[in-house]
């Protein structure tokens, strides 16, 4: 089941290049949040007891075993911008029901009430190391990261405008694929952001797409893909279709580590596998190459 | 010979019966025609009942059917001449998805889409209809080459979805499809698509961003096949007529949702059943529509493409 995606996640190995990781330059400023399910939280991956301010300074990921808790989309947007920079666009945007799908609205009504979000995806514009850049980011408890045509419609909008302002984008991917609920209509955002994303190909704006667990479906099949330059974070999944469905295509048993950030970094599919503590940094450098100046005007 | 399906076989059953009565008349030499015109009447009557209320759920059923015609089957209809090219220059030749350069009516044209089996056998080395990741990049080299000297493209479409093996994880069946979406956003030449049997999917979509759409009419196009989306929303596969009947994916449907440009008229019963016209048609189709989008300077084209797929999809917006 797509579900188990979200609430099932497999133990993988022990990183060895992330097992130490070189301490972050400039620590994010992480705003005081309540960690949800109370004070304590159990890793899922060793089972490590983790007291919410704790899991808190390790940017939400496991300090025993490096595991990466998910996190929500402002959390993510406070991991990865410089504090106080971030305008949230289109807030305004969400979801109706085009089809009369059959209990649509109430799922929409809970993942809001869930979520406090509006709809799956929080886009907006700020700075990362003081360079200006637009950020979207896919939130996995919305739906499972669904991509309905308001998703669609708040990544187009951001592409567009990296296009106009000529900013790159940084899109933080967590779905389970197309929302079934839109049926073709969520298929065709698919083609809806491919021709924006086609349109910042040709303007010569870096597009950089950031895989998080899980990445899966339409999503992976279209923009995830599409990164001028595609980092994931360990333990990720990242792949066309769900491991229970090649399992049942395939008949057999899978390696565990199949799908994950590592699995594809070995195929060639990722650039980079970065753990959430350098992850900013990482990003940083990125923009900063892309923003330099040329050789044309060098001194 | 297509089998018919359950929901045929009354209609089935009064052919028989007719041939029945026909040797009986014959054999005995009684004239019954009064008999005979009657029994002929109920089958008219029925058959067009059956075929004029189809639920979504017959409508999948019927694009599955074998003996509907297959990419190769409209290739060799409409081309003049044919070449199929192989190879996608990285891995493999996918059988799945077939392509290649012809002449249409003395015009030339690229022509690439999936190609499932006419029986059992082939249907296995066609893997279904399910392609694999050197499928879509075939299908890329095609379309790039296609460009190059300035055809344009018509892509026909049948699959259940791509191809979800462990093979195909591995070479990228993700990256595969999505190129192909970045190409056909921005390719410069004229393209078409047509919906010939099973839309499933990205699988689809990997062939499906093009200036015009078309669908065969009984043909079915969604984000998923509807068994799947069953088990997904309600985990039970078996449920897949329930989810037909909801998630709107007739050709009528993706017509009034504006995704489609148009349907293509089936034989009464289906493509299966008059082969030969249903090709004609098609042709047909295919050879207005791109004498119609020739005619059109290619920024202009690009533009109109970009804003139709830009248009997609409805969404409230609250200031």
């Amino acid at each position: 089941m797509l579900k188990d995606l979200f609430y099932r996640r497999r133990q993988y190995a022990t990183l060895g290049t992330a097992a130490e990781p070189k301490p972050v330059q400039k620590p994010p400023e992480v705003v005081e949040r309540d960690v949800p399910k109370g004070l304590v939280q159990k890793c899922e991956a060793c089972g490590n007891l983790l007291m919410a301010k704790e899991l808190q300074k390790h940017v939400y990921t496991c300090p025993e075993c490096n595991f990466h808790f998910r996190v929500d989309a402002r959390t993510r947007v406070e991991l990865t911008l410089d504090a106080g920079t971030f305008i949230e666009l289109d807030a305004g945007i969400t979801s109706t029901n085009p089809l009369g799908f059959p209990e649509y609205e109430s799922k929409l009504a809970k993942a809001q009430s869930a979520t406090g979000m509006a709809e799956g995806a929080l886009t907006g514009k700020g700075e990362i190391d003081g360079m200006p850049v637009l950020m979207a980011v896919m939130d996995p408890g919305f739906m499972m990261g669904s991509m309905g045509a308001a998703v669609g419609e708040k990544l187009t909008r951001a592409m567009e405008r990296a296009c106009v302002e000529r900013k790159p984008l940084i899109l933080f991917t967590a779905s389970g694929g197309a929302r079934m609920q839109e049926a073709i209509l969520s298929l065709m955002q698919m083609a809806k952001t491919s021709v924006a994303l086609r349109r910042m190909h040709d303007s010569g704006v870096l597009f950089v797409s950031v895989i998080t667990h899980p990445t899966t479906g339409g999503v992976s099949a279209s923009f995830a893909s599409l990164g001028d330059i595609i980092i994931a974070e360990p333990g990720a999944m990242f792949g066309f279709a769900g491991r229970r469905v090649v399992e049942q295509t395939m008949r057999q048993k899978l390696p565990d580590d199949f799908q994950t950030a590592e699995f594809n970094l070995k195929h060639g599919m990722v650039d980079k596998v970065v753990h959430r503590k350098q992850m900013r940094d990482a990003l940083a450098a990125i923009v900063r190459i892309h923003t330099a100046r040329g050789w044309a005007d060098a001194d | 010979m297509p089998t018919e399906l359950d929901f045929e076989k009354p209609i089935a059953e009064l052919q028989g019966k007719i041939a029945e009565l026909k040797s009986f008349m014959e054999k005995n030499g009684l004239d019954l025609h009064g008999e005979l015109r009657k029994l002929e009447e109920r089958l008219e009557e029925l058959t067009e009942s059956t075929y004029a209320n189809l639920t979504a759920w017959q409508r999948v059923q019927l694009a599955r059917q074998i003996g509907r015609p297959t990419t190769l089957d409209y290739i060799k209809g409409i081309c003049d001449e044919f070449l199929e090219l192989h190879g996608d220059r990285h891995f493999a030749d996918d059988p799945t998805i077939v392509g290649g350069i012809g002449l249409v009516a003395g015009h030339p044209i690229t022509v690439i889409g999936h190609q499932k089996g006419r029986d059992t056998k082939e249907n296995i080395r066609r893997n279904f209809g399910m392609a694999n990741p050197e499928g879509y990049r075939k299908a890329l080299r095609l379309m790039r080459q296609a460009e190059k000297f300035g055809r344009p493209v018509v892509f026909f479409i049948d699959t259940p979805g791509a191809y979800a093996g462990m093979s195909a994880e591995e070479r990228g069946q993700s990256v595969a499809i999505a190129e192909n979406l970045l190409e056909m956003a921005g390719l410069r030449t004229p393209t078409i698509s047509i919906v010939t049997g099973e839309g499933g999917s990205g699988g689809a979509l990997g062939l499906g961003i093009t200036d015009r759409i078309f669908m065969l009419d009984y043909a079915w196009y969604s984000v998923i096949a509807p068994e799947s989306a069953a088990a997904i929303l309600w985990k039970d596969s078996k449920l897949g007529p329930k989810a037909a009947e909801v998630m709107r994916l007739t050709a009528a449907d993706l017509l009034d949702l504006g995704i489609v440009d148009g349907v293509i008229a089936e034989p009464r019963g289906g493509a299966q059943k008059d082969p030969k016209a249903m090709v004609q048609s098609v042709r047909d189709k295919v050879m207005a529509t791109l004498r119609e989008l020739s005619q059109i300077p290619i920024d202009e084209l690009l533009a109109a493409r970009y804003h139709k797929y830009r248009d997609m999809g409805e969404y409230i917006e609250r200031q």
